[in-house]
């Protein structure tokens, strides 16, 4: 064992320390009460999530809540015993606020569920040693119950130098840790093997105050029995050097700098607590379930300290410590100097409940009235945080936030040791406290209130985009159907139709693009975020944790509602093809139309020349190959022609209501049209082949025939629109099934509707009793609303009945 | 004669150097937007009611930016009026009381098996803060929800409760003592015996 240099800090306060008075009887272990409150939130961090359901049977040291998110914690049944309850019960809170609490009623077995000890510590991974440590339940159990794995894996981002074990509880009244390191010296320092294992530190101390002699000897006892490298320094009795920080700088003469955590610099900091339950974790495979308090406090027969399980109500303990109820004038968890009033007996203790003081009057006594500040500096003098107080309590009562930030107000730790000197009584801390959570509220709001701005702006963007869609829709329709009706036989034409498709997709893909740009930047920015995230999460920057979570899980949704649109965008075109049933068709039409054209255009020049120069083989060739080439691309035409006829029919098949017949006939009108122009043109070519007396002149004329055939077929159907498409025929193959549908679509109608009457009556009602001057109106529309839904009811059972029956 | 020339040459010529750098400085860092309004909006509470008489809370702020009154917002309440007379170096006035009254903070719950889903309140809420498809059940996003009002009137069967938002344990957060001459129960530094024994 080596013996360190002990530094000193700023400031400090010497309060009677009270500790002899629970020291006098030996360790107690109170009986199991009538029904333990597990509180879902015991730690920093999200609640943990429920495993168990109510009425539940379950066994000691069994997982009945699970860590929810990174920052949260395992709960384990501290008996074994059924769940009584999931549901909200009074937690110690300085709100004296209700949360959710598992509850369980022990069997008075006790069984213990199997215990798997992690007895390989040394040789698997550190990641699977914390996260066993995590499932384990273990937080820190001197302070705020930060998660420890959380903690463990922070202090990796820097070498360490030191790893402090926080022995110095220097706070009046309590004597826990005092106990527990007489009671656990062995599971205390085996612990802190496992622990320096994990963290690999250069040096390991245990700092612990002059005040208590009897565990300081333990521990060096069992240090030299284990020829440990540990140090363990006694520091002078101050309040508050068990303040981590202030604590760090007695062992180290480092100052952790404003704003920054001790990982920072290179320094963890753990309980001793902390220490024997992970102890209690490796070697014994038990988790987190009971804890060293101590039960004070001149309202007490018995002050002692005892080993409790979790969830015990305070009551128990009170009956357990003797107390003679009408003496307790305050009831405190924790100390005198950082504690908090309990408002009710009821409240359960939790993994940080290190203190139940019982106080009488006499005690502590009401703080007398406050008064002006008398600008005597004696705050400023034992703040160990080396703050102004005064300065702060005037920006805080002036609510002048901003300076207060400026003037370090988040690096007071609350000791109280300011209000503790303050001759003018003023609650220094409690201002402190409320401007702090003032200024954390006004965060949050602010955080909040950009992510509404964003997503109001994002739907305003959606919106104009649908909107603009739209409009670009009903534009391309137009034209669309415009060509459509000059008809689009001619090359000019049907190449004038092809830039509006054109352009909608391009305009399309640009969109598309900018999507992916957007996507592209959102996950640059979640990632940043989360980046952050986990930075504050290692480093313990409480407040900034809610505030990034938010962020990020605010940037996860833009960034998924951003893909969706991609998505939607990538199906839209398609959806439009379908849509626009023979729009690939037309377009395939439109080119073998031109193609004809073009290639009949070629012929008549090439057939003008042959006729200048009758000789000329070339050209005769040509012509030959030109009039294959007119015959082809005819064909393909024909072929193409009768396939969007009979898209048509599908589409038609498909179609239901009046305006799709409407539009059908439209379509057919356009189709008799196109076929129209096409005889036409055939009928063309027939000639110049018949002058020519070129050979396609048979097939030709064959396909003029066909051409005009469908002329007819087609005027025809238009003249009959009823029986001219398929439809009907398939509406009626399918009336059944579409019969039950309406059905269907009836009776939601009706039930929509038989809502609507009762909210109407509830509306009326409701006026009713607002003015009952006009009760008699009232009660006519009444009256007549319930009609109404009556005759809805009725309908309704109609139909569901026919529909039973059907 | 040559030094007052020369003089009034160099000076000309540096005017022309700072002018044209700073003519660039002018292009080269120019601020996008109308920054006034960006602040303005920043201060007002996003939570685009309408209640302002404007489509939400940016319009409002470029109102303001062109002079209407400061005190056209409830939700924002006293608050955001004190901070926006405090930005544009105005008097603080009350809250307009014809445009509401402030109130608590509350979020819109549908009381879902009432819901016929006729995705009206979708329609309404400013935020996107409803779930819901056509004759779906609908349900609000409490987180996101701003509390606006907006989705209640839409609802043709009046299944939308606004609720207060209660406090926690989680956003609770300590009162502020009295001040001089009141005694504070909750002061921490509990021990005044141990100033009697000093
Ligand atoms: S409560 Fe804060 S201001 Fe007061 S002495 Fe402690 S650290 Fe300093
Ligand atoms: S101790 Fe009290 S009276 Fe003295 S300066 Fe500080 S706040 Fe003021
Ligand atoms: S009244 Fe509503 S919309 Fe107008 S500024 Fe205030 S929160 Fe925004
Ligand atoms: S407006 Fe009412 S009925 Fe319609 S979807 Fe919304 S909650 Fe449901």
């Amino acid at each position: 064992m080596q013996t360190t240099n002990i530094f000193s800090f700023h400031g400090g306060i010497h309060p009677p320390e009270n500790k002899a008075q629970s020291l006098t009887l030996p360790l107690g272990h109170p009986s199991l009460p009538k029904e333990l409150i597990l509180p879902l939130s015991q730690h920093i961090g999200q609640s943990s999530r429920p495993l168990v359901s109510q009425g539940e049977q379950v066994l000691k040291g069994q997982a009945i809540a699970i860590n929810n998110g990174f920052l949260s914690s395992f709960l384990h049944a501290p008996t074994s015993g059924s769940i009584t309850a999931i549901e909200e019960r009074v937690i110690a809170h300085p709100s004296g606020l209700s949360d959710l609490c598992i509850v369980i009623e022990p069997d008075g077995d006790d069984n213990w569920t199997e215990r798997k000890p992690l007895n390989d510590w040394r040789r698997i991974s550190k990641t699977d040693v914390l996260s066993y440590l995590a499932e384990m339940g273990i937080v820190g159990m001197g302070g705020a119950g930060f998660p420890t794995q959380v903690k463990l894996q922070g202090a990796h981002k820097h070498p360490l130098t030191h790893f402090i074990i926080n022995a110095a509880e220097c706070e009046p009244y309590i004597t826990a840790d005092d106990m527990l390191i007489r009671e656990k010296t062995e599971q205390l320092v085996l612990g802190i093997e496992v622990l320096q294992h994990l963290v690999e530190a250069d040096q390991v101390i245990i700092g612990i105050e002059d005040n208590k002699p009897q565990a300081i000897a333990a521990l060096n006892n069992a240090l030299a029995q284990h020829n440990s490298t540990i140090q363990v320094a006694v520091v002078p009795t101050k309040y508050p050097s068990g303040g981590e920080k202030q604590l760090i700088q007695l062992l180290t003469g480092k100052e952790v700098p404003s704003g920054q955590h001790p990982a920072d610099i290179g320094i963890l900091c753990q309980n001793v607590g902390t220490c024997v339950a992970v102890h209690d974790a490796i070697y014994l495979g038990q988790p987190l379930i009971t804890r060293f308090t101590t039960l004070t406090g001149d309202a007490l027969k018995a002050p002692q300290n005892v080993e409790v399980l979790l969830g015990t109500p305070v009551k128990h303990l009170l009956d357990y410590a003797q107390a003679t109820h009408k003496k307790i004038s305050r009831l405190v968890m924790g100390g005198p100097m950082m504690g908090f009033t309990l408002n009710s007996i009821d409240a359960p203790i939790v993994k940080t409940s290190n203190c139940i003081l019982a106080a009488s009057k006499k005690e502590l006594p009401a703080p007398a009235p406050e008064q002006a500040c008398i600008r005597c500096g004696m705050c400023e003098q034992v703040c160990p945080a080396s703050l102004l107080p005064q300065q702060l309590l005037w920006f805080s009562k002036s609510q002048e936030f901003e300076k207060a930030e400026h003037y370090n107000l988040f690096d007071c730790i609350e000791c109280g040791a300011c209000s503790y000197v303050c001759p003018s009584s003023i609650p220094l801390v409690q201002y402190y406290r409320h401007t702090k959570s003032s200024i954390r509220e006004a965060r949050e709001a602010a955080v909040k209130s950009d992510l509404a701005k964003q997503r109001f702006e994002a739907r305003k963007a959606r919106q104009e985009a649908e909107a603009a869609e739209k409009e670009a829709k009903r534009l391309a329709r137009q034209k669309a159907s415009a060509q459509k009706t000059e008809g689009k036989s001619t090359a000019t034409e049907a190449k004038k139709a092809t830039p509006p498709a054109a352009e909608t997709k391009t305009a399309i893909l640009d969109e598309s693009k900018k999507l992916k740009v957007d996507i592209a930047l959102a996950k640059n920015k979640l990632k940043k975020l989360q980046k952050q995230l986990v930075e504050a999460q290692e480093n313990e920057h409480v407040e900034e944790i809610n505030h990034l979570q938010l962020q990020v899980t605010e940037q996860e949704k833009i960034l998924t509602s951003l893909e969706q649109q991609l998505e939607k965008m990538a199906t839209t075109p398609a959806e439009k093809s379908t849509k626009a049933a023979p729009a690939p068709v037309n377009e395939e039409l439109k080119k073998a139309k031109i193609d004809v054209a073009l290639i009949g255009a070629k012929l008549k020049k090439a057939q003008k020349q042959l006729a200048e120069s009758p000789d000329d083989k070339e050209l005769k060739a040509n012509v030959s190959e030109l009039e294959k080439g007119l015959v082809q691309a005819q064909s393909l035409l024909d072929r193409l022609t009768p396939s969007t006829a009979a898209q048509k029919a599908d589409m038609l098949q498909k179609a239901s209501s009046k305006p799709t017949v409407n539009d059908d006939l439209k379509k057919a009108k356009i189709d008799l049209a196109i076929a129209k122009a096409a005889v036409k043109k055939v009928e063309k070519a027939l000639k110049k082949a018949e002058e020519l007396k070129a050979p396609e002149a048979d097939t030709l004329r064959q396909q003029l025939l066909e051409a005009q055939q469908r002329v007819d077929s087609l005027e025809k159907a238009l003249s009959n629109p009823q029986t001219q498409s398929p439809m009907t025929e398939a509406t009626e193959s399918n009336a059944s099934t579409d019969e039950s549908a309406a059905k269907n679509e009836q009776i939601k109608k009706q039930k929509i509707a038989s809502a609507m009457a009762k909210a109407a009556i509830n509306k009326l009602k409701k006026r009713l009793a607002a003015e009952p001057d006009q009760a008699e109106s009232i009660q006519q529309e009444i009256a007549a609303a319930e009609k109404r839904q009556q005759e809805a009811d009725a309908l309704l059972a109609q139909l569901t009945q026919s529909q039973d029956t059907m | 004669m040559l030094t007052v020339l020369l003089a009034v040459g160099i000076l000309l010529a540096l005017s022309l150097v700072f002018g044209a750098i700073l003519g660039y400085a002018s292009v080269r860092f120019h601020v996008e937007g109308d920054p006034i309004v960006d602040q303005i909006d920043a201060i007002l509470p996003q939570t685009q009611c309408g209640q302002c008489g404007h489509p939400g809370c940016r319009p409002y702020a470029e109102a303001i930016a062109n002079g209407e009154a400061i005190n056209h917002c409830p939700p924002g309440g006293q608050a955001t009026i004190q901070a926006l007379a405090d930005l544009l170096d105005v008097e603080a006035i009350p809250l307009d009381g014809d445009h509401g009254t402030e109130t608590a903070k509350r979020v819109a719950v549908i009381r879902e098996d009432e819901c016929i889903g006729c995705t009206k309140c979708i329609q309404a809420c400013p935020v996107d803060a409803i779930l819901g498809a056509a004759k779906q059940m609908h349900t609000v996003i409490s987180d996101e929800c701003t509390g606006c009002d907006l989705c209640v009137d839409p609802c043709p069967v009046d299944c939308i409760d606004m609720v207060e938002v209660g406090v926690t344990s989680k956003t609770w957060s300590w009162d502020k003592p009295q001040g001089v001459a009141a005694t504070s129960m909750n002061i921490i530094a509990t021990d005044r015996k141990a100033e009697v024994a000093h």
